[in-house]
């Protein structure tokens, strides 16, 4: 198979820095392919060349097999690849139908009279967030009313509906409390089972454990390793995305003595 | 972007949704909360209050007379009103609001009675000098990435500094007199400035208003280009990640803005067929604050046209109610700061309510 997005011995430099290294991954449909690193791992350079924000220096970039090199996010867009990024991707004050709908909002009548066709999006919006178990009961609802989870799922479901067939989904959870960043992964795993293939960048192996067929470790702009599900235990997963088992001791006792107060 | 509406996702069949959970924090949305997720239901409530007041405290302003006379007020600080709660909604400030509607009729003044333009290519010219100022100011903003309260201050100072030295300079004077005599300006007149309904005499400048209002809100409401308007006053971040594009936006919005201030100073001179120099000058801050009374957020992404046009109803019936009821029209202006605090006031509320307890 074909993977639908892949990367072999992508390499970019910012000056004099090397960002990235000789970066191999390769996403396939209906698979979610988790990418693991520290902050300053390389996730973010990682991220904004898949998505065309930024050109790469080396290597090669393949959509279906086929080498491409994006010249804008808008590119990106087209050949299908659709990155939600953590609290840039919907306007608060906004409804939600019409953050849905941003930037492509379907309309009717001609001249002076084409007008947004206000059901339609209405109806679309509620149907598509209803795939994602939710339901939004009141269309002009402003986003920023929603959950931090919900207003992921907007972004999710909107890139869906608009025929993405990669998600990167940068952090999705950082922000998230604990329930919430349970609900988010929750629409990961339905993407993935409506045929996406999923890139889920974060800094937090405890999601990306119980998702993910894939586990890519970044570090220092390198790549650490490429495990499939099942070849790998979370306890090793951690291990090695924190650099050693020491740094896991005090990641735990931190996360004890934060949870304690 | 696939771009087919409609095209839709590729596969429904696989894998079931959960069932939707309903919210039991969710209470039912009721009339009165959609109500108040209105931007202009505050300045309603204020307008109502205002013009009761003086309806019962004074005898002219409950008049056809009276009516014709702070509708007139209210509708040249309407339209301007209108067109900068736009702007407010798309994010950004014209402080060159006020002052742009005496340029723009310095200019058609001197365009008809020193250099021999008649009055219908005068008005053409001073449109077209008005979209351009404003492109100027919408593209500065862009580029420099400056706060557009400061360019527009750049703006201001520049044309008001223009205003009086080549009035002086060209008439002698610090006015432009004489426009009455120009041709055309009877049928300029004719469209712009004239009254209707003798005796009561209201403004044609109250239809102007009106039907931009209208417009405005239909725009807003109803448009893609509405949708972005909110969207880049909103979060331009997350406008332009999906597609919007966000300086043609702003920029158009910049000589929406100055276009109205022609359309304005023009009504204003053909009105009186003469201008001053100084004409405008401070007349921005009342237009901001017709807006912002209307239920604009200062910061953007919220607002509408509605409400500003509320905004200008308070302004035009609190300054002719204040000189009905035989007060000095000075304290007009402690009136209006109150009244932009109280709104001000009501706004934070209303903005805390619609992004949620955070």
């Amino acid at each position: 198979m074909t993977p639908l997005l892949e990367v072999k011995g992508v390499s970019k430099f910012f000056g004099n820095v090397i960002a990235l290294k000789d970066i191999s991954v390769a996403v396939n449909a209906g698979e979610v392919t988790c990418v693991l690193g520290d902050n300053g791992a390389g996730k973010s350079s990682f991220i904004k060349i898949l998505s065309g924000v930024h050109p790469y220096d080396e290597g090669e970039l393949l959509v279906d097999g086929e080498s491409v090199r994006f010249k804008s996010p808008r590119e990106a867009r087209e050949r299908g690849i659709a990155t939600v990024f953590q609290d840039l991707a919907t306007v608060p004050l906004m409804s939600v139908w019409r953050n849905f709908f941003l930037g492509s909002e379907p309309t009717i009548g001609k001249g002076p009279l084409r007008r947004i066709d206000v059901k339609f999006a209405q109806d679309t919006m509620r149907e598509e967030m209803r795939k994602m178990g939710i339901d939004v009961r009141d269309p002009d609802q402003p986003v920023g009313t929603l959950s931090g989870g919900e207003r992921q799922a907007v972004s999710i479901a909107r890139a869906v509906y608009f025929g993405a067939k990669v998600l990167i989904l940068d952090e999705p959870t950082s922000a998230l409390g604990v329930k919430q960043s349970g609900v988010v992964l929750r629409y990961v795993v339905q993407a993935r089972e409506r045929g996406l293939g999923v890139i889920f960048i974060t800094h937090n192996p405890h999601h990306a454990y119980p998702v993910g067929d894939r586990f890519v470790i970044l570090n220092r702009g390198r790549l650490m390793g490429d495990w499939r599900r099942g070849t790998i235990t979370r306890d090793e997963l951690v291990t090695k995305m924190s650099g050693g088992a020491e740094l896991d001791q005090l990641t735990h006792e931190l996360e004890r003595q934060l949870g304690a107060t | 972007m696939s771009g087919a509406i409609g095209g839709g996702s590729p596969a429904a069949a696989v894998a079931p949704a959960p069932e939707p959970v309903a919210d039991e924090r969710l209470a039912n949305i009721s009339l009165w909360a959609r109500l108040m997720r209105r931007p202009e239901v505050g300045s309603l409530l204020g307008a109502l209050v205002i013009c009761v007041f003086f309806w019962v405290t004074t005898d002219a302003f409950g008049t056809l007379s009276g009516i014709a006379n702070w509708t007139d007020v209210a509708s040249t600080i309407g339209i301007m009103a209108v067109a900068v709660a736009l702007l407010m909604i798309g994010g950004e400030f014209d402080l060159s609001a006020g002052v742009m509607t005496g340029t723009t009729g310095l200019l058609m003044g001197l365009l008809s009675t020193e250099w021999g333009f008649s009055m219908w290519p005068a008005i053409l010219v001073t449109f077209a000098f008005a979209a351009l100022v404003g492109f100027i100011n919408g593209y500065m903003v862009i580029k420099t990435r400056l706060p557009s309260f400061i360019v527009t201050l750049a703006t201001f100072f520049v044309l008001q500094g223009a205003n009086l030295g080549a009035t002086k300079a060209i008439t002698g004077t610090v006015r432009v007199a004489g426009l009455g005599d120009v041709a055309g300006y009877d049928s300029a007149s004719k469209i712009f400035s004239n009254t209707f309904w003798s005796p009561h005499n209201f403004r044609l400048s109250l239809i102007w208003w009106i039907a931009i209002a209208a417009v405005a809100t239909w725009v807003l409401a109803r448009t893609r280009v509405g949708n972005w308007i909110f969207a880049v006053g909103g979060d331009a971040n997350a406008a332009r990640n999906v597609g919007v594009p966000v300086a043609r936006v702003k920029i158009a919005l910049f000589m929406t803005t100055a276009m109205a201030a022609a359309l304005v100073g023009i009504m204003i001179a053909l009105r009186l067929s003469s201008v001053q120099a100084g004409q405008g000058v401070g007349e921005e801050f009342t237009y901001i604050i017709a807006a912002v009374v209307g239920g604009c957020l200062l910061t953007g992404g919220y607002g509408s046209a509605i409400g500003a046009s509320l905004g200008a109803l308070i302004v035009g019936m609190a300054f002719i109610g204040i000189s009905f009821s035989g007060w000095n029209t000075d304290w007009r202006f402690l009136f209006l700061g109150v009244i932009l605090l109280l709104a001000v006031l009501v706004n934070n509320l209303v903005r805390h309510r619609a992004e949620g307890a955070r």
